[in-house]
Order: structure tokens, then C-alpha cells, then sequence
């Protein structure tokens, strides 16, 4: 539970709204200020790209993992409000025309904190609170959390000296809120570097056992496989504009390029298949009709018989009936339209293996 | 006192919860909203939300792989 507050009756309750993603730096950042007498609550922004989510709650495979958001999560272990902010619509120029580049794989780091922190300026002014904090630590990221870049998110930003990282808070220039004196800069920190044994230190000091550490973030876009997928969508439409469904289906299933105007996507398992058929009315699709096996999802369109066989042959082997020697399989048009199809499943020895994304 | 529902079926996380906390936005206190989901992570993330926020869930309800969630509104907390 938040601390209670012992701040004479004429000091103005000071409030933080709190960047949560649901890892272990954001839940400190917000003990360390509750721990100041400060009315902490949260901030979290939905992107699409969440790695958490979507795939644990279709693919059955991941059953036994709990199902929970992490940012609530951490919210509800800290005794804070939760505010969970639709961005999806305003993270796509975020995403395609970056100022600060790429990181390693597709993720605009830079430009992406920038945008939060931003979105935490917009929400600070409409809702009277007085700053804003983050579980950033200098030299933790090689983008976004270097000692040279985060002056830039300050700065680009709008937050400027409203903006406070606890965990670093001694790395940088005091900040107004430590400047009014609203915040101790005593008891803040001058956490550095890649190493985790500061925070992990913190957590057991706070009595926090429980929490998320996701390898490489919690975002999809500095997952190389993820990327790679991304990329080839881009590379292989007129635009790069995308759709949420677009970034969704990414996360669905194995892809195969079978041309710049054709891939598919064949469900891996049967929550996957579950979630695919919920897109049969955008997508024409294949399923075979012998044999149980996997729903497979046409992302483009056919442009000879050859192509469609190949389709057809791939669906065939990953169905049940792969080592049978015919398969036959509905293709199943959006309007509902389907027809038959009876193939010899493909082999893994036929499999081009540039087709794989 | 209203009653308004979500149809939150097809979204993943943390879309059912968004749905949820907009359309709470818009309700006043003792109100209800019942979201229907078909993510498995909305029946933790709902009632987490729930709580946090002040929030009552009086009712969750399991059928045909749908998670149906009562929440009575609290503006108060």
C-alpha cells in the first residue's frame, strides 16, 4: 500500500504520474517516490507492440503461463491507479518515420520514450498533477537510456525539468521537483550501466519478489524474429502504413513468402487456429478437410495455379494427414465461397526455405 | 442507475481492459458495465483494473469461452 503521508497540514500534496511498463525499474521508480510522501499513480501506453498479451492469452502451448498484464499488475502491487492509454493510431508515425533512427531490429527507442513522456506532459497539464517519473537507468539501454540521450527525451519531449528518474536521479541535473524540494535528491539513486544487481537489491530491500523480467524489453519491436516479419510486410506492400490487425497477425503463426504478392499463414496450434478463424471474413483462407490440421490465413492473392498449390501442398503438410498420401482442403473464399482441393502434402525436403519469414 | 456492456470478444490484452476503463469514463457512480471478453487474461485483468481504480466486480461469469464481467462503478475512490 502506498505510505501514509506526515506532511504538515499547509504543504501541497505533490502528485507523479508514473510511466509503468510492468518491469522491475518502473515499480521501484514509484516506491522510491511513494517513500517521499508524493500521490503516485500510472501511466501506460498501448502501442500494439506489447509483448505481453497477445500471444500468452491465443497460443494454448502457453496455458500454464498467467495470464496477466503486468503494468496492472505492478500497479496493483504498489497501490496505485493505473491509467492504460490507447496509442496505436498516434504510435504509427512513431514507428515509420522515426527522427532518431532504429535501434538494432525495428525499434524506434528514442522517439518512442520521447512520445511517452510527451503523452505524460499532455496528461499531467489535463489532470493537475506536477510531475513526471520513470524507471530509466543511465546506460541501460543502448538508445534510449544513455547519459547523452536522456536529456533529449527532456528536451524533445516538452517535460524538460518535470521529468525525474529516481533510479538515476543522482546521474543528472537536479530536476524542479528536487530543486522545490518536493523531492529529497538525497534519497534518490545514481544507478549506471547494465547491471541489474543495484535494482534487484532495491526489490529485496522493498520486500518485491515477484516481478516481471522481460529479456530485451516489452516490446516486440526489439524482437529480431518479430522484426524480420515486420520488415518483410513492409517490404513486400505499395505502403508501410499498417493496421493493428496487420501487427497481430505477425505475432500469428508460421509465414511463408510465397511471392512479393503472396504469403500465408498456417496456424501453429490450436489456440491460434481458435484466433485465426476470427479473421476468415478478411482473409481468404484454407483448411483441410481429410485430416485435422492447422487454418491457414492468405495474405494476398493467387496469381497462378502453381502458387495455389503450393499453398495448398504446405497446409496439407502440416496437417495430421502429412506422411498420408493425398490430402484434401476447402480454400474458402471471404464471402463463404469454398471449393476442394485434393494434394500430395508438400515434403520438408520441397520447402524453399526463402519462403520462411 | 444504467446499465451499458462492452462487447470486448476478439480483443487481446490490454484492449478488453481499455474498452472497459473508457466506457467506466463515461458512467457515474453505481452504475454498471458488463464487458464481454474472450481473452483469458481479462478475467485477472479486469478485476485488477477494477480494484485499483475503486471499482466493484460483482459478478464473473464463464461460458462458451466467453469471460462475462459485471463491474459496479465507483467515481469516488
Amino acid at each position: 500500500m502506498e505510505p501514509s503521508l506526515k506532511e504538515p497540514a499547509n504543504k501541497k500534496q505533490r502528485k507523479a504520474v508514473a510511466l509503468i511498463s510492468g518491469g522491475l525499474d518502473s515499480m521501484l521508480a514509484v516506491r522510491v517516490i511513494q517513500e517521499q510522501g508524493i500521490h503516485v499513480e500510472g501511466i501506460n501506453f498501448f502501442t500494439g507492440f506489447c509483448v505481453e498479451g497477445h500471444t500468452h492469452a491465443v497460443r494454448k502451448k502457453h496455458k500454464d503461463k498467467q495470464k496477466r498484464n503486468n503494468a496492472l499488475w505492478v500497479a496493483e502491487q504498489l497501490g496505485v491507479k493505473l491509467h492504460i492509454v490507447d496509442v496505436v493510431e498516434e504510435y504509427k508515425d512513431i514507428l515509420l518515420n522515426p527522427v532518431h533512427g532504429y535501434g538494432k531490429n525495428v525499434n524506434p527507442c528514442l522517439d518512442c520514450k520521447t512520445f511517452m513522456v510527451k503523452k505524460a506532459v499532455e496528461w499531467i497539464k489535463e489532470n493537475n498533477f506536477d510531475f513526471i517519473i520513470t524507471g530509466e537507468v543511465v546506460g541501460q539501454r543502448p538508445m534510449s537510456q544513455r547519459k547523452e540521450t536522456m536529456p533529449i527525451v527532456a528536451k524533445d519531449s516538452g517535460s524538460d525539468d518535470l521529468l525525474v528518474r529516481p533510479l538515476s536521479a543522482q546521474q543528472l541535473p537536479p530536476t524542479l521537483p528536487e530543486r522545490e524540494g518536493w523531492l529529497d535528491r538525497e534519497k534518490l539513486y545514481d544507478f549506471s550501466g547494465r547491471t541489474r544487481k543495484p535494482q534487484m537489491a532495491l526489490a529485496e530491500q522493498y520486500g518485491f519478489k515477484d516481478y516481471a523480467q522481460p529479456a530485451g524489453g516489452c516490446c516486440m519491436l526489439t524482437d529480431e524474429n518479430y522484426a524480420v516479419k515486420l520488415q518483410d510486410m513492409w517490404a513486400n506492400r505499395a505502403s508501410r502504413a499498417y493496421e493493428l490487425d496487420d501487427i497481430i497477425m505477425l505475432k500469428m503463426g508460421r509465414h511463408f513468402r510465397l511471392a512479393p504478392h503472396l504469403k500465408i499463414i498456417i496456424g501453429r496450434e490450436e489456440g491460434e487456429n481458435n484466433f485465426m478463424q476470427g479473421y476468415k471474413n478478411q482473409f481468404v483462407s484454407i483448411f483441410p478437410t481429410s485430416h485435422p490440421g492447422a487454418l491457414c490465413l492468405v495474405d494476398g492473392e493467387f496469381k497462378s495455379d502453381e502458387e495455389l498449390q503450393q499453398a495448398l501442398r504446405l497446409v496439407a503438410r502440416y496437417s495430421q494427414g502429412k506422411n498420408a498420401i493425398e490430402v484434401t482442403l476447402n480454400t474458402r473464399q471471404i464471402d463463404g465461397t469454398e471449393q476442394a482441393y485434393s494434394v500430395t502434402p508438400m515434403k520438408e525436403s520441397e520447402i524453399n526455405k526463402e519462403w520462411t519469414v | 442507475m444504467s446499465h451499458d456492456h462492452v462487447d470486448a470478444r476478439r480483443l487481446l490484452c490490454p484492449l478488453p481492459v481499455i474498452r472497459a476503463q473508457d466506457a467506466v469514463a463515461k458512467l457515474q457512480t453505481g452504475d454498471l458495465l458488463t464487458v464481454t471478453s474472450t481473452d483469458p487474461g481479462a478475467k485477472m485483468d479486469i478485476p485488477s483494473w477494477s480494484r485499483i481504480n475503486g471499482h466493484e466486480v460483482i459478478e464473473i461469469i464463464e461460458e462458451d469461452n466467453e469471460i462475462i464481467i459485471t463491474i459496479k462503478v465507483n467515481q469516488d475512490a
